[in-house]
């Protein structure tokens, strides 16, 4: 499992490669348009990043974080669901960035390959900016949201997270 | 702001100024890590995108996509548009599954099919990646040792997630507003 653990990447990339060329596909074209789409996601995160690290680091020298986790800690031990990641849930259906800038900050702190920081990447890799994509398909299309949209997504979110939180504690726990 | 009236209040404000400096140089030193992460998978998924399999995913698609969208999918504009959206989404393509997702969007609204519009937004507010490649480069680039080991953990929870928005999506559409 660890042994292909660490093959999947260059697996993944030789295996890009190898169906690239049988395709013909300018592999060197493809990859460096590929690398510039990755310059602009960074480009667009990084001012998020500035002001949530500071901001992160600022809440919790101010102590809040505590009194908050000593309050809820009942809420979130019944739920199985790690306290530190509380923030990250908050931001995640509201600013993509945001929620990046959180997961991230929450696995320098405990480690990527922490329960906490593997919690926070599957929380963040399985559910999306619900907010943002309901404002974009409604106004696209031109219709009046319903209402029914909104509380059907950000109950997928809460069991979204339910789940990354018990996956995670069952796996890596 | 609302930090630094919570240090104000809890009287904490010693730490607050070097706490917000570190912050920023938290920030800009993982910035060239998280660059180097994120330009290797763009570069890998615009190699899967240019070789086809984008394509090949959205054929694979067409049959949840006729049980889903009944309507939509007798359009065969929009059934194309449905299809695009869902295999972007689960390549990771999020700049190629917006555009898809709008024009399947207007399809449905076209059709006056509002129930499965919503039911589109749904699918479109939950993930369904196939490899969770934003996740995993913030991992690789933190020093994880293998970034990808999450994945079947983010199926599980994105598989849940999606049922449940769709199960509930269908009961309220059904719901008398």
């Amino acid at each position: 499992m660890r042994v292909l653990g660490q093959l999947t990447v260059p697996l993944l990339i030789l295996a890009a490669a190898l169906g690239a060329a049988v395709k013909g596909v300018d592999i060197f074209d493809a990859m460096s348009a590929g690398a510039k789409k990755g310059l602009l996601i960074l480009w667009g995160i990084l001012p998020s990043l500035l002001v949530v690290f500071p901001a992160i680091r600022l809440l919790r020298a101010s102590g809040l974080p505590e009194l908050l986790g000593a309050a809820l800690r009942p809420v979130f031990a019944l739920l199985g669901v790690p306290e530190e990641t509380g923030l990250l849930m908050l931001l995640r259906p509201l600013s993509g960035s945001g929620a990046l800038a959180a997961a991230t900050e929450l696995m320098q702190r405990h480690g990527p390959d922490s329960l906490i920081g593997r919690t926070a990447a599957v929380m963040l890799g399985s559910s999306e900016t619900s907010f943002y994509v309901i404002a974009v398909y409604f106004t696209a299309a031109g219709i009046r949201d319903d209402g029914r949209a909104l509380p059907a997504a950000l109950c997928a979110d809460l069991v979204c997270f339910l789940a990354s939180a018990w996956i995670c504690r069952v796996l890596w726990g | 702001m609302f930090s630094i009236l919570a240090s104000l209040l809890l009287g904490n404000t010693a730490a607050a100024g070097s706490a917000v400096l570190e912050g920023v140089h938290d920030a800009l030193r993982f910035a060239p890590e998280l660059a180097a992460a994120l330009c290797l998978w763009s570069a890998v998924t615009e190699l899967l995108e240019r070789s086809g399999v984008g394509a090949d995913l959205a054929r694979l698609l067409r049959p949840p996509l006729l049980r889903l969208f009944p309507r939509g999918a007798a359009d065969p504009g929009t059934l194309a548009a449905l299809s695009e959206n869902l295999s972007a989404n689960m390549l990771g393509l999020g700049n190629a599954a917006t555009p898809a997702g709008i024009r399947a969007a207007r399809g449905l609204a076209r059709l006056q099919a509002r129930s499965e519009l919503n039911t589109l937004v749904v699918l479109n507010t939950a993930s369904v990646q196939l490899l969770p490649t934003t996740a995993a480069s913030l991992r690789a680039s933190l020093g994880s040792a293998a970034p990808f080991d999450i994945t079947p953990a983010v199926w599980v929870s994105s598989i849940l997630s999606l049922l449940a928005g769709l199960v509930l999506i269908r009961l309220l559409n059904r719901a008398p507003s």
